[in-house]
């Protein structure tokens, strides 16, 4: 046995591709480590890196794209215990890296099965594809700290949007965890920026933000909460993915209603002739 | 001209066997009868590889059977995707040495092969990767299944982005395959099998059976088989179709072309002769969709001819190695025989033939870059494809002529478009018989975008979402 003093980790922010304590001095007591709690101004130092990161990542090929989401699991794979030494399950960590390499296939699909050519009455070329809403602020699943995350967030960045995430409030050192793996894939900084803390207090500077274009209260279990940040929503008009009726099963077949939750459809017209 | 000291890349990257054997269930078998594969820039034998026979050709395809009853047809979408991944990943790591060989045993130049086919192929593969667990949503309904077993003969004009293009898709599908490379090109699709050994794929998944004209016979009328998918001349296309005539074998072709690349007097003229010179002179012509026919309107031909000549000029023939060799080895002496025959028929029947001044190589198969003008439609050299270097140049008035000389052909494979009007190229697009129709751009592909054939260049597509259909019961 040997005497050596472990060195503990520091749980901190996710914010533009680096990892920052919150600005507040702040931080709360879970699984005895300290967690960054993250405060207003938090939110807005990652919404600015969340649009920052917009030209970029929207503007790399959808090959590109996807090959980084697949680089996201296999660097997942390879921390899979990590994650088991956290609380999580085997069965939620292969499943969330699975998850990843579902999404990477859509980089560059989705525009094939949710974009068309439409036969206009006239002589036109007339084109509707897909493109990202922009920046989307998610409050990520409190009750599946990885795979819900996981399910929430790759679906969002895959098509070129960036995110600021609030993590699992009760269980965020998955989220922290998984920032490191963010970080070491090759996903450029600001894509993915991950806060943790209160729900209820960085919720509210979220929702209302005017530089954020969707919001996902997937992991919004209280509805009088829910309600109040779609109505903050509803300053700029956010797309707002409201919380499920019933619990999500994390393990079924996502869909594509994650995807298209954060797309806007741009229709291109030109005429034909000589 | 620019000097250019030599810029060889090596060969040490690449472990060429001495002799092959056939890829049967996983395994290494030897075959009966051998057959060499030579470089076609020196004229070297690399290697000595199995020419299967008929039995070879049968055990395949029940190797093939066997694992899409027992093994491939009962693994989840999700579990192929991550086997086809793999073999992505591998092909990315293993890219210098699947260039090199293929520009050895093909002898395209290394920066096409390194910069073209190799990213090509670990992309459709990629690609590919990701639809096998999405088949539900790729809008053949709910749950499309798969064929079976596929018999897939290739060309050798692209060995591996060809493998690619069949074997990706069918294996994301849920089939199995057997696969039979082209006599001279054989290396790379022996090399990708120890890709699919790497990867772990389970025997009998792909099968790789080597061999000449007969063994692909051997393969397309074995009743064992579902699926027939072929790339490569029109004639062996149509004797296919005739082979699998009433069974109930799926079948895809994509066969030869004769594309007319149509030249505006308002298109970019520095821009357009790029993409005429990529058109023909890309992979020494040996490209089904080539833009073969230049068509040129006549207010801009003297322009566009100058030019063109100006830049073919500058053209780099030689060692495929080189990595600033712009026109490599033709691939066979045969191939070479039938460009040099069709050449001298479209000088005797009055065409005017010019290539740039062109020192080529003493040893090798090697064809100067090559245009004639004064073609007429009716000329031979205008109506078959030669599959090389040669460029036939014909004139229009009006984008109404345009459209009916550009058709005038049985072929349909691809069109090429050059004008700065937008409408123009629309309007053109929708009138062009073709299945691919690039705009002020040419030879250009993607994993996502579905490739193939108007009338006697095939049927079914390749690449794209309409690339599964090819591979599903649907």
């Amino acid at each position: 046995m040997s005497d050596r003093l472990a060195v503990r980790k520091t749980y901190k922010l996710y914010v533009g591709g680096k990892f920052p304590r919150s600005e507040s001095g702040r931080s709360y007591l879970v699984q005895d480590s300290n967690v960054a709690l993250a405060s207003r101004k938090d939110v807005r130092d990652a919404v600015v890196a969340a649009r920052a990161a917009v030209k970029g990542w929207s503007g790399a090929t959808a090959y590109n794209r996807g090959q980084i989401l697949y680089r996201v699991a296999e660097m997942l794979e390879g921390r899979r215990d990590q994650f088991v030494g956290l609380g999580e399950t085997p069965a939620d960590v292969d499943a969330a890296i699975d998850r990843w390499v579902w999404y990477a296939g859509w980089s560059d699909k989705i525009a094939q099965v949710y974009g068309n050519a439409n036969p206009v009455a006239g002589p036109y070329f007339n084109i509707s594809a897909p493109e990202p809403t922009g920046v989307v602020g998610i409050v990520a699943p409190p009750d599946s700290p990885l795979l819900g995350l996981v399910s929430v967030v790759a679906p969002a960045i895959v098509t070129g949007n960036t995110v600021v995430v609030l993590a699992s409030e009760g269980q965020p050192l998955p989220a922290v965890t998984l920032a490191e793996v963010l970080a070491t894939s090759d996903l450029p900084g600001g894509v993915v920026n991950i806060l943790t803390g209160r729900v209820a207090e960085t919720g509210p500077w979220l929702a209302a933000h005017m530089d954020v274009n969707a919001i996902d209260l997937t992991g919004v279990p209280d509805a009088e909460l829910a309600r109040s940040l779609e109505e903050a929503a509803a300053g700029n008009l956010k797309r707002v993915v409201r919380p499920p009726a019933t619990p999500i099963d994390w393990h079924a077949d996502p869909g594509l209603g994650r995807l298209t939750a954060f797309l806007e459809t741009k229709t291109v017209w030109h005429p034909k002739g000589v | 001209m620019f000097e250019y000291a030599p810029a060889p890349e090596s060969r040490s990257i690449v472990d060429i066997k001495p002799s092959y054997g056939l890829f049967v269930d996983g395994e290494w078998v030897d075959g009966e009868i051998r057959n060499k594969t030579v470089n076609p820039a020196t004229e070297e034998v690399l290697a000595e590889v199995a020419w299967a026979t008929e039995a070879e050709v049968d055990s395949a395809v029940r190797a093939a059977r066997s694992a899409y009853e027992n093994v491939w047809s009962r693994t989840s979408g999700r579990e192929r995707a991550k086997y086809l991944y793999r073999i992505a990943r591998i092909i990315q790591e293993r890219s210098r040495e699947l260039a090199v060989l293929e520009s050895i045993d093909n002898g395209k130049p290394i920066r096409e092969s390194r910069d073209v086919d190799v990213p090509l192929v670990a992309a459709h593969f990629f690609y590919y990767a990701g639809w096998a667990d999405k088949l539900s949503y790729a809008g053949f309904g709910e749950g499309p299944r798969p064929l079976g077993v596929a018999g897939q003969v290739i060309p050798w004009n692209f060995p591996l982005l060809m493998l690619a293009w069949k074997i990706a898709p069918a294996l994301a599908c849920g089939n199995t395959v057997v696969l039979k490379p082209a006599e001279t090109t054989p290396l790379t699709a022996l090399l990708f099998a120890e890709i699919c050994q790497e990867a772990d794929l389970p025997p009998g998944v792909v099968n790789i059976v080597t061999g000449a004209g007969d063994t692909g016979h051997a393969l397309v009328s074995h009743p064992g088989v579902d699926k027939v998918a072929f790339t490569g001349s029109t004639d062996v296309g149509r004797a296919i179709a005739r082979a699998v005539a009433g069974s109930r074998k799926k079948l895809t072709l994509e066969l030869g072309g004769k594309a007319a690349n149509i030249v505006f007097d308002d298109a970019p003229i520095d821009q357009a002769v790029e993409g005429i010179v990529n058109g023909i002179f890309f992979n020494q012509g040996h490209v089904c969709c080539a833009g073969s026919r230049l068509l040129v309107q006549e207010s801009v031909y003297d322009d566009v001819l100058a030019s063109l000549k100006r830049r073919m000029a500058l053209l780099r023939v030689g060692d495929p190695l080189d990595k600033n060799t712009d026109i490599g080895a033709i691939n066979s002496a045969a191939q070479l025989d039938r460009i040099r025959t069709l050449s001298e028929i479209g000088a005797s029947e009055g065409a005017t033939q010019w290539s740039p001044p062109c020192s080529l190589p003493d040893r090798g198969f090697w064809f100067a870059p090559t245009i004639f003008t004064g073609v007429t439609q009716a000329h031979r050299i205008a109506r078959e494809e030669i599959f090389g270097p040669v460029l036939s140049v014909l004139t229009f008035r009006t984008p109404a002529e345009a459209v009916e000389k550009a058709n005038n052909t049985p072929y349909g494979l691809s069109a090429g478009v050059w004008t700065d009007k937008g409408s123009r190229i629309l309007w053109m697009a929708d009138r062009l018989r073709a299945g691919v129709v690039w705009a002020n751009t040419f030879n250009k592909f993607d994993p996502s975008a579905p490739f193939g054939g108007y009338k006697e260049s095939g049927y079914g597509r390749e690449g794209g979402r309409h690339g599964l259909e090819a591979y599903l019961d649907v």
